[in-house]
């Protein structure tokens, strides 16, 4: 059976695309569970909107499935080496391709760089990139086709503007009137961006559905092979799943969140199969580091009072070790997941492997642990050193998944003689961040959290930064900051400082991995999964690459019909 | 009648002002916060300078007096626009969502012919079905007939449309692939082969709905008639020898149609909420995925148009019915 299905996998594969003209295809059907709201992706920073947007829009580079990172609209990556990258990293100078056209026929310009920059930086428009063209002092257009970014500190790593389907070109004719406050009253160019992609809007239905076609400006004359796309929006991950698997309706759907056997039970079907991709997602226990005690008052969960138990560095190794990681992979993700050792997972040339010893659970280990430093099972069977028992309270948001690994993680912690609590939050409160509400997970009056996150692009330096000191949340910064578990630690804040200082790339490697180790090592943040994206793709469609760094429509301009 | 009428339609102002304060307080007191949903990877400074965008940093009564105004003023002129073609000139602000940025008016004009189509489908579908039904349940009761019929109605009443509509998806998507299990809103009636498209799209919809709703009001039927069969004008009707046909279909239904009638119309309004539920298992897309999808997302604006549009047509149905009972029943008469 295995030979068959490998011998129809190599049919597939080799019935490569013929060399067809643009929209011999017919209709490409596509589907978000979530459906898009707008298709301007500076007005919304949600997943659906950016790569809804991204068949439409395009930056000056993105990145591949490899997270490299690869010219698009520019000519080439600008670097020091090429000299398009100054020596003291202030500048980078990017060249556009020569006889881009917008969909409407307009020549593309430098200028169009410098209005999406004045757009997206204008402080009144609320613009949800902002943080892409953050330090940038000026941009300008030296002529037609060549920008120049001047940043106001030297930026080792300057590809945040104009890179990543979170930063694409805006054409400046058609959102001229739109900057500050006037942005949301654009609507026809919010919903009808003109583009440089492989497609354009030829209706858009907020929150329901977008038509689009073929491109007639596109720079690849023979793409796309489609001439429509139909991009449905609404619904369930189970219906979308069902539709591109089961019935055949849809050609690609998105995100599908289901139960491993669920999802091997729509492939049985056999009308299309599942695609994944891993990238920097990992779902992650964080570990408070303060006291979370309500008698504090005001003073609670800040770094005034240490936490009474899990400031031992032994509770916290142990609470790792009990963990069965291969086993809330095989309950929560099936292929969709892995066991993860590490906060910062990818790419590949910034993972360690200094620290994969925590993929074994070791409970027996986790006692003796708990033995030696003193905390000792008491007449309930919890362990207690000095009157203080260690029960915690855990939480995480509302979510099947999260549910299921909170109450196996219970009984885990139960199993060493720790004692927990279980608390979920609706997602919206939880990630929220509001700060008059006690339930966010800045304010983390839990003693454990569980969420998981990433950082957008390969580059790690903002995203290691997270657990500087200064940015714990506390009630001088409203209860806003990234360190959710108040790590402070001057070692770990002069790594981050030489991070922000180094450019060269093995160099930013090994400094990136060193706080990863630290983190891990300390046992800070108990890495569980690392999360990959998944979707589901028909047989009848062909040329998918999925990427975890980029939008997955990346390369919508190369898909084609199987026939 | 017709004071009376006046008299109600005045007395709705006053509170339909007093839903929409109610309505926005309710809102604004919720822990909902529109940048909740974005990835973690936007920093809380960029949130908060969403929040401020979206004119939260405002003070709790100048956003509700701005969005009367918005809603109640600029809203109303520009339907006098298009309506007149007269032109007011100015810059009028309109309700615009928090999710699509786009004014929230137009987005409810897009999605009310589906759930018509659909939802209204359906409910008229369901008091076909079920008015006959009340009617021969009642007429013959505790036959063969009545059993099933309320057999029946029990399920559509108790069995909810998650699941009714995920099976029928299921038997006649997946198994025997008659219809199509997402439903095609961009699709334009113009000829046959569309027009049984559509038919082939609404069936799955439309007969789940009109289930639920069938059940409720033939439960209604059969005991409104069955209360006015053993009434002594019935007995008289017969001694008079009038057909028995007549007699239930002239003097029997007409007084049973009244408490039925009050039902049918308190449940109009619903059709217009869409059915949030079964929208959402076919992917119609209507108004009721349009309310859910919006708080979810913590979209006040739209939330807060769409919840008092349907109070409005609350208002205006109870008026209605009140109004109708009048109609059927000469011996009601409010001046």
């Amino acid at each position: 059976m295995k030979a068959l299905l490998l011998g129809a996998a190599a049919i597939v594969a080799m019935a490569s695309p013929t060399l067809a003209e643009r929209g011999s295809d017919g209709e490409l059907k596509i589907i978000y569970w979530q459906a898009p709201s707008t298709m301007n992706p500076y007005l919304s920073g949600g997943t659906k909107e950016l790569e809804a947007a991204s068949l439409v829009l395009e930056p000056l580079a993105r990145y591949d499935e490899g997270g490299n990172m690869v010219a698009w609209l520019a000519e080439s990556i600008p670097t020091v080496g090429n000299g398009g990258v100054s020596a003291d990293l202030k500048t980078i100078t990017w060249k556009l391709k020569d006889g881009l056209l917008w969909s409407d026929g307009s020549k593309v310009t430098a200028d169009d760089a410098v209005f999406t920059w004045k757009y997206c930086s204008h402080p009144e428009g609320g613009c949800a990139q902002s943080e892409k063209y953050n330090d940038v002092t000026n941009v300008e257009a030296l002529d037609e086709l060549t920008v120049k970014v001047t940043f106001g500190v030297s930026k080792p790593f300057p590809y945040g503007p104009f890179v990543g389907a979170q930063a694409p070109l805006l054409q400046a004719a058609q959102f001229a009137d739109c900057l500050g406050t006037k942005a949301p009253e654009c609507t026809d160019a919010n919903f009808g961006p003109i583009g440089t992609g492989a497609y354009k809007v030829t209706e858009f239905r907020p929150n329901d559905v977008i038509s689009l076609a073929a491109n007639t400006h596109y720079r690849d004359a023979a793409k796309p092979a489609f001439a429509t796309v139909t991009f449905k929006g609404g619904g369930d991950a189970a219906a979308a799943g069902r539709s591109v698997l089961e019935t055949g309706e849809f050609d690609y759907a998105w995100n599908m969140q289901l139960a491993p056997e669920v999802l091997a039970g729509m492939q049985a079907g056999g009308k299309g199969e599942i695609v994944s991709a891993f990238g920097t997602l990992v779902e992650r226990v964080m570990i408070n580091m303060t006291n979370p005690d309500p008698a504090l008052g005001d003073e609670r969960a800040t770094a005034k009072h240490p936490h009474p138990f899990l400031s031992d560095i032994n509770v916290r190794k142990a609470l790792s070790m009990a963990i069965d990681r291969d086993l809330l992979v095989e309950i929560g993700y099936g292929d969709a997941g892995k066991p993860s050792c590490n906060v910062l997972p990818a790419p590949e040339i910034y993972k360690s492997t200094a620290n994969d010893g925590c993929l074994v659970q070791d409970v027996e280990g986790a006692k003796k642990l708990l033995t030696d430093a003193g905390w000792v099972p008491g007449a309930d069977g919890i362990r207690q050193k000095d009157g203080v028992r260690l029960s915690l309270l855990f939480q995480s948001s509302t979510n099947a998944v999260r549910q299921d690994f909170q109450a196996l993680i219970k009984q885990w912690w139960g199993d060493i003689g720790i004692e927990t609590e279980l608390r979920n939050i609706d997602s919206s409160v939880f990630f929220g961040g509001d700060p008059g509400s006690p339930d966010t997970f800045q304010k983390f009056f839990a003693d454990v959290e569980m969420y998981a996150n990433n950082f957008d692009g390969t580059d790690p330096e903002s995203y290691m930064a997270n657990w500087e000191c200064k940015q714990a949340p506390r009630p001088e910064t409203q209860w806003q900051g990234n360190n959710m578990p108040r790590y402070c630690s001057e070692d770990y804040d002069a790594l981050v400082a030489e991070m922000a200082k180094t450019g060269d790339l093995m160099e930013r490697a090994r400094l990136a991995k060193a706080m990863n180790d630290k983190l891990m090592q300390e046992y800070i943040i108990l890495p569980l999964v690392d999360r990959g994206r998944v979707s589901a793709r028909s047989n009848a469609l062909g040329g998918v690459v999925m990427n975890a760094w980029d939008s997955e429509l990346w390369n919508a301009a190369d898909w084609y019909r199987v026939k | 009648m017709f004071n009376y009428t006046i008299r109600r339609l005045l007395l709705a102002v006053p509170t339909l002002l007093l839903i929409s304060f109610l309505i926005f307080l309710l809102l604004d007191l919720a822990p909902s916060d529109p940048t909740a949903n974005l990835p973690l990877t936007i920093p809380p400074e960029v949130r908060e300078k969403i929040r401020i965008s979206l004119g939260l940093g405002e003070a709790f009564h100048i956003r509700f007096l701005l969005w009367c105004k918005q809603f109640f003023y600029n809203e109303t002129l520009n339907i006098l626009e298009q309506w007149w073609g007269w032109d007011f000139g100015g810059d009028r602000l309109r309700v615009l969502s928090w999710q699509t940025r786009s004014p929230v008016v137009d987005t409810i004009v897009q999605r009310i012919p589906q759930t018509l189509w659909v939802v209204g489908m359906s409910y008229i579908v369901g008091i076909l079905i079920a008015v006959p039904i009340g009617i021969l349940s009642a007429y013959k009761q505790y036959s063969w007939f009545d059993q099933i019929g309320t057999f029946v109605s029990m399920v559509g009443y108790s069995v909810p449309t998650f699941f009714t509509g995920v099976l029928v998806i299921v038997i006649f998507s997946v198994w025997l692939g008659w219809f199509p299990s997402i439903y095609d809103t961009t699709l334009v009636v113009n000829d046959w082969s569309s027009f049984l498209q559509q038919v082939k799209q609404m069936i799955m919809p439309v007969s789940v709905l009109a289930l639920y709703n069938a059940a409720q009001i033939s439960r209604f039927m059969r005991a409104s008639m069955l209360d006015n069969l053993n009434q002594d004008y019935v007995r008289t009707a017969r001694a008079k020898g009038i057909r028995e046909r007549s007699v239930i279909l002239v003097h029997v239904l007409r007084n049973s149609l009244i408490p039925v009638v009050t039902v049918i119309a308190l449940g109009v309004p619903q059709v217009f909420g869409g059915a949030i539920i079964t929208e959402q298992v076919f992917k119609v897309n209507g108004l009721g995925q349009l309310l859910i999808i919006a708080i979810q997302a913590g979209d006040v604006p739209t939330v807060q148009t769409l919840t008092f549009i349907f109070a409005v047509l609350i208002v205006f149905f109870n008026l209605i019915a009140d109004v109708l009972y009048g109609i059927l029943d000469p011996r009601i008469r409010y001046d």
